[in-house]
């Protein structure tokens, strides 16, 4: 049977949700038969991760607890997707942003009402989120350099800056030499719905639905689409291109910047070590399989952490490595990027093609 | 040979009952063509009516869905393009196929069956030269593609061509890329070419060429064939004619010329190009309400970035510009859209339109920001569908609705989208870059007609055209522009095509 791609004329609904379902049924294919060459059962291990990830309460809740910093990272990375700002600095930013919440929780309270210390850690961690993410903006705009080198160079510094704080002058004299600032105040602490689930879950779908609405119903999002596809194009609309560019991915950062800030006002309540967990790189996994699209963010996310829960369990019940819920998020992203040409392109069979079979022919229409 | 010889020579070429179809459309519908030796037919048809199809399936690239195909009366099978190339058949498509990476040389010789697995290099070079000269194609072997402009590409294709001994010519709107000065080099080499015995196809939809360049004329419409004639027996009004199927108007009625207020002066503007060069050297130029200012001259002397000068998307570097009679030197795009003026890009696809977004979104480009597609920011839908709706009808654009993507209109579509929403917005100034260049002659008339009837709306019009038929029918005053300068300004009625073509080509010095 001979196969043959034709470019899609529209892009189908159908498809949008199709294609990363059909991604991730292939990476537990793939991730199968993995499991098959360690000697594992795949049916066993992938009840037991579901188990792990979804079963109980307590299980669901640690999948929510993970889903937060995905979600915020994969919003802010893929806002930058959008208009093809290689972002890939979440990590730096989460960091930085945690860093920054942690200096108010711990240096503010001496002077700050309680009550605003809150959300003043929350806001000044996205002010760092922006910031980090503002610099390699700043150089794409104004001097053209990669933004995908500096986004990516700039995690390393923004995680050695975090380390070298909670070992050095941060370090809590009371902590026993265990690497890590002392804990926040009660004040400044993000009040928990369920287990270790906290408020930050609330904000992260809040902003999924607010960025939903701002890319696809405002002047603000058809700009942003404008010059996603063209800078030229968006020029001669009469668009102030590098100005927009700036302005979203500082969004872009303050967005993972709140991912960090929640992690230590809602889960670490210190500056310590495990504040850099990938969740920063898992984003762009997130963006990508969820099209770019605010809202599949959302379950996406979900989704993504459960696989996370669900792996930690796996390994720790049936002694499987610990990379395997890793090799399983990579085995997620090929079959979607694959899957991203059956969103644009349409598969035809060989009878049917050949008649049509030179649409892809040089030369063809005219 | 003479005429008379060449119209019993023998026969090169004989397709018979050619089908073809492609989802929803039939590209050829029962085609019968004979080519004879030493003959150039010219193959004339509006866009979409089937001319490269026909050639393609002659050159082996695409296969019919019936008929047969003689090639010096023995029935032929060709299935690729070198099947067709064994027979002497050549065809240099409408997108040229060469590749950028590789130098000329490299290029001509690229996929010949029999070529050594160690080519030897200076006897190609030699052979490639030897062809040049006596062909007068001037190419340099050893350049990469990259590096040539497009006039240039064509010439490798045509030596490519040349370098496998082709009899047979196909050559796919050759012209469409070409200033006038290439198309007559062009124009040279064939009838060299015929001289020597080959045979040509030469595929066109612009009357004027069918004149100059053929010795037969075969007329398609919808994949059919209309008429055939020998070109002494027939004349560019009754080409135009067959090939739209109703009369075509030459002459455009416009109301006459009464113009208004000043929309747009320049003063002594200058500009530089991408590489830093100048491009504008000190332009005055006065643009009325109500007029149509017609800009002649060869493509690249300054024009493009004479409407990106006005339009804001490119500094000034010295004079001023007004627009409405308010300075507008190095003003922002953005406050030059506010000012009413309308920008018909020269490069439609990169920059007119957003080809990933749909129809309707590129509509609305430059109405989105304000009432009643907006309040306060927010988009409204429904108005962006109401508008795109409104436009498709008023300005008879094809497509299939109004949330297909931009990249799958046709040229004359997505030009008339650009047009649309430019005309929508604007209020004092249109700038049209090469408006109809590429379309065929239905849609030309459109754009033509449209242009006109803004002027008689009271709009000033900056219409730039390499075209002097055009800007006879429609300007009603013209300036010529080379290497950056304004070489004259005369009312259109006073414009003789000599004059034009020796101004435009500097050949007699600037009037003003
Ligand atoms: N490869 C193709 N796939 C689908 N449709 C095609 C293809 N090539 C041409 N067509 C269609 O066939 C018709 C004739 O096209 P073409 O031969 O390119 O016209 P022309 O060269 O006269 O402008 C058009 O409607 C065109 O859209
Ligand atoms: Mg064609």
């Amino acid at each position: 049977m001979r196969l043959h791609f034709e470019k899609r004329k529209s892009l189908s609904i159908g498809a949008l949700f199709l294609v990363p379902a059909i991604s991730f049924l292939a990476s537990l294919l793939l991730t199968g038969l993995l499991l098959v060459a360690f000697g594992a059962d795949p049916m066993a291990t992938y009840a037991a991760m579901l188990k792990g990830a979804f079963g109980s309460g307590r299980a669901f809740t640690e999948t929510l607890v993970k889903a937060v910093p995905l979600m915020l990272t994969g919003l802010g990375v893929g806002l930058a997707f959008k208009l093809r700002f290689w972002n890939i600095g979440a990590e730096g930013q989460l960091v930085v942003a945690g860093v920054a919440a942690s200096w108010v929780a711990l240096f503010w309270n001496s002077w700050m009402p309680p009550f605003l210390l809150l959300p003043a850690a929350l806001l000044v961690g996205c002010m760092a989120g922006a910031l980090w993410a503002g610099i390699p903006a700043l150089l794409k705009t104004s001097l053209k350099v990669d933004e995908t080198l500096v986004t990516l160079m700039l995690n390393y510094v923004a995680i050695l800056f975090a380390e070298s704080l909670y070992y050095g002058p941060w370090r809590d004299p009371k902590g026993f030499g265990f690497p890590g600032s002392a804990p926040f105040p009660d004040s400044v602490l993000l009040p928990h719905i369920a287990g270790r689930a906290h408020i930050g879950l609330y904000f992260a779908i809040a902003l999924a639905l607010i960025l939903w609405f701002l890319i696809n119903r405002t002047r603000w999002g058809f700009e942003l689409k404008i010059i996603g596809s063209s800078h030229k194009a968006a020029r001669y609309q009469g668009i102030s291109v590098e100005r927009k560019i700036l302005a979203a991915i500082l969004l872009s950062g303050a967005l993972c910047g709140l991912a960090g800030a929640t992690e230590v006002t809602g889960i670490s309540h210190r500056l310590q070590q495990g504040l850099s967990v990938g969740y920063g790189y898992t984003a762009i996994i997130v963006a990508w399989m969820s099209q770019l699209n605010p809202l599949a963010v959302v379950p996406v996310s979900i989704l993504m952490a459960g696989l996370l829960v669900g792996g930690d369990q796996v390994q720790m019940k049936m002694g499987l490595p610990a990379a395997m819920s890793l090799v399983m998020q990579g085995m997620i992203l090929f079959p979607m990027l694959a899957g991203s040409l059956f969103t644009e392109f349409r598969i035809r069979r060989a009878g049917k093609a050949a008649k049509d079979a030179q649409t892809m022919a040089p030369g063809g229409a005219a | 040979m003479t005429e008379s010889t060449r119209e019993n020579a023998e026969l090169l070429v004989e397709m018979k009952g050619i089908r073809k179809s492609f989802p929803g459309v039939q590209a050829s519908d029962d085609v019968a063509l004979v080519l004879r030796k030493g003959e150039v037919l010219a193959l004339l048809g509006e866009n979409g009516a089937g001319k490269s199809t026909l050639m393609n399936i002659l050159a082996g690239l695409y296969r019919p869905d019936s008929g047969e195909i003689r090639i010096r009366g023995k029935l032929a099978r060709i299935a690729s393009p070198r099947d067709a190339s064994a027979l002497g058949v050549g065809m240099v498509h409408q997108n040229f196929m060469l590749v950028d990476s590789m130098t000329v040389a490299e290029n001509v010789v690229l996929g010949i069956p029999k070529l050594p697995f160690v080519p030897n290099a200076a006897r190609i070079r030699r052979e490639i030269l030897e062809l040049s000269e006596r062909y007068n194609l001037k190419v340099e072997p050893e350049a990469f593609v990259w590096q040539l402009s497009v006039g240039e590409q064509q010439r490798v294709e045509i030596l490519k061509l040349l370098y496998r001994k082709a009899e047979i010519l196909i050559l796919d709107e050759p012209t469409a890329v070409l200033t006038p000065q290439e198309s007559k080099e062009l124009n040279a080499v064939v009838k060299l070419m015929q001289a020597e015995g080959k045979s040509a196809v030469f595929i066109t939809h612009k009357m004027d060429e069918v004149m100059s360049f053929s010795d037969r004329v075969m007329v398609l419409r919808k994949g059919k064939v209309v008429a055939e004639k020998l070109t002494r027996d027939t004349d560019p009004r009754d080409l135009a004619r067959l090939m739209v199927g109703r009369e075509i108007l030459f002459c455009i009625d416009k109301r006459p010329f009464e113009p208004k207020g000043l929309v747009l002066e320049l003063s002594g503007v200058e500009a530089l190009n991408e590489r830093g060069l100048p491009a504008l050297r000190g332009v005055d130029l006065r643009l009325r309400s109500g007029e149509i200012l017609g800009i002649a001259g060869v493509a690249g002397n300054g024009q493009r970035e004479l409407a990106e000068t006005i339009t804001g998307l490119r500094p000034t570097t010295a004079g001023a510009i007004s627009i409405n009679c308010v300075d507008s030197t190095n003003a922002s795009p953005m406050s030059v859209i506010r000012r009413g003026v309308g920008h018909v890009p020269q490069d439609r696809v990169a920059v007119g339109v957003v080809g990933d977004m749909s129809v309707s979104d590129n509509l609305a480009m430059k109405a989105y920001r304000s009432a009643p597609l907006a309040s306060g920011g927010v988009l409204r839908p429904k108005r962006f569908l109401e508008l795109a709706k409104r436009m498709i009808e008023a300005f008879k654009i094809a497509t299939p609705s109004p949330s297909t993507r931009t990249k799958f209109l046709s040229g004359g579509n997505i030009q008339k989208t650009i047009l649309a929403r430019e005309i929508e917005a604007c209020s004092s100034l249109l700038i049209a870059v090469y408006p109809s260049r590429g379309l065929d002659i239905g849609a030309t008339e459109a754009v033509r007609k449209e242009l006109v009837a803004q002027r008689d709306a009271g709009l000033g019009v900056l219409l730039v055209s390499e075209d002097l038929e055009e800007l006879a029918q429609v300007a009603d005053t013209i300036a010529v522009m080379f290497e950056g300068r304004i070489m004259a300004v005369m009312p259109a009625c006073d414009a003789e095509a000599e004059r034009l073509g020796l101004l435009m080509s500097g050949a007699i010095p600037a009037e003003v």
